[in-house]
């Protein structure tokens, strides 16, 4: 069995090939940012979750610190409990808030952390006790038209 | 050959009812599908029990990636650019009215990586490479080269069927990588290039969005599992047709036909497993 011209042009394809698979991981997809290294993890209760999904972004000062791994409900306080995994290269104090936030007006929800002045730090599996739940956006516009419908009454009124 | 001679004779005794003889039809065309279906399962197993001469004799299947993988790469990869193209277009044409140009990116990658590139890529191969596996088994069945390496002692599933098996598996997942590769290009070429959407957002919320096990290695899976749907019934086609000139005609449509119908369908069930509320 001797080389031939054909295995060049098999490489030549492979080799294509897995460049492409390499481009769409790294390129594409956010295998370069996603951190494979070491992790903690983090619990959140909140009243109101909003659009939160599992794989969701957590933000401090608008950079990616972690990722929400698991949303589950609490059913003795009816609460949503959100787990997280932080990077472990981050620490944050115990009086950390974490909200939930929107990109933009209608763009994916996260958590994003406020950093408080607390000089102990967050421990793995720790519970964040200071949270703001989603705003949901129908709640504001219908307590608007709402507050917009009474003081149209009292003006009648008057 | 008895059972045959036993049918005509039970279809002479009651061809004067018309209804009856219409159930004997159907349930002869279930019969046969359903032995078809049969024997192209067992013929499936027989693949992977004879596939070590493929692995054993490699420049066999080099040949037929060369043959199925590289002769498609043409196709694959204009046909990639212009399908990236026509999302960029496309996408922006939508999405610029909601203020959101820059989710073109996202647009463009997803749509390819997890649907337009597996599925499209898969449809191309069935049609250039698979009928071309089917006419060139059929015709060797037809000329009886097939029976010759029989009487050689040489088995034609080992010899023959298995190593373009495995070089269609081998070729369709790289294919679609290619082709989401290529189409994603073509995103950036008409998205920011042409129109002129920022850079920068188009590949970070690209970025940030698609992500590797979720979505690339899915639409791999994807393609894996078309792959060996198109070379099974690629190869079976040809094994299976009648060895005439007309009979191989009809097996290369029905590869195309039916591998495109049931990467159709097999893409609709990965898809309800894969990206179930994600």
């Amino acid at each position: 069995m001797s080389r031939s011209a054909l295995d060049l042009w098999v490489g030549f394809f492979v080799a294509l090939g897995l460049a492409a698979i390499l481009f769409l991981a790294l390129k594409v997809g956010n295998l370069s940012s996603a951190n494979a290294g070491e992790t903690y993890a983090l619990q959140a209760k909140f009243d109101n979750i909003g659009g939160l999904k599992v794989r969701s972004a957590v933000k401090s000062a608008g950079v990616v610190v972690g990722r929400v791994t698991k949303i589950d409900f609490d059913s003795s306080a009816y609460v949503a409990v959100v787990s997280m995994q932080m990077d472990a290269r981050y620490k944050f104090p115990r009086d950390t808030f974490a909200t939930i936030n929107t990109s933009g007006l209608l763009g994916d929800q996260f958590i994003g952390f406020d950093v408080g002045g607390d000089t102990e730090m967050l421990s793995p599996g720790d519970v964040i006790k200071k949270t703001q739940s989603a705003v949901v956006l129908e709640k504001l516009i219908s307590q608007f038209m709402f507050n917009q419908a009474s003081d149209t009454k009292d003006k009648d009124k008057k | 050959m008895r059972m045959a001679t036993n049918c005509c004779r039970r279809r002479l005794e009651v061809s004067d009812n018309r209804a009856v003889q219409l159930l004997i039809k159907l349930g002869h065309q279930v019969t046969s599908r359903l032995w078809r279906l049969g024997f192209a399962s067992r013929f499936f197993l027989a693949i992977f029990l004879h596939s070590g001469t493929s692995f054993r004799r490699m420049h066999l299947t080099f040949r037929e990636i060369y043959f199925t993988g590289v002769m498609s790469l043409i196709i694959i990869l204009v046909s990639g650019l212009f399908v990236g193209m026509v999302l960029g277009l496309q996408g922006y044409d939508t999405l610029q009215r909601y203020g959101s140009a820059e989710a073109l990116g996202i647009l463009v990658a997803l749509s390819l990586v997890r649907e337009l590139g597996p599925v499209v890529a898969a449809l191309l191969f069935a049609s250039r490479a698979g009928s071309a596996i089917t006419a060139e088994i059929g015709l060797m069945k037809a000329t009886e080269q097939l029976s010759a390496m029989e009487m050689m002692a040489v088995n034609p599933i080992a010899r023959v069927v298995a190593p373009r098996f495995w070089g269609g598996v081998i070729s369709m997942p790289l294919l679609a990588a290619l082709f989401s590769a290529m189409g994603v290009f073509g995103g950036y070429l008409v998205g920011v290039v042409l129109i002129g959407v920022d850079s920068g957002s188009f590949w970070s919320q690209m970025q940030a969005t698609v992500d590797f096990r979720e979505d690339v290695v899915n639409g791999i899976i994807k393609s894996f599992v078309f792959g060996v749907i198109v070379s099974w019934v690629a190869v079976f086609e040809g094994y299976d047709c009648e060895p005439t000139a007309e009979g191989v005609s009809g097996a290369t449509t029905r590869t195309v036909v039916t591998s495109s119908l049931a990467i159709l369908a097999a893409d609709f069930v990965l898809t309800a497993l894969m990206f179930r509320g994600v």
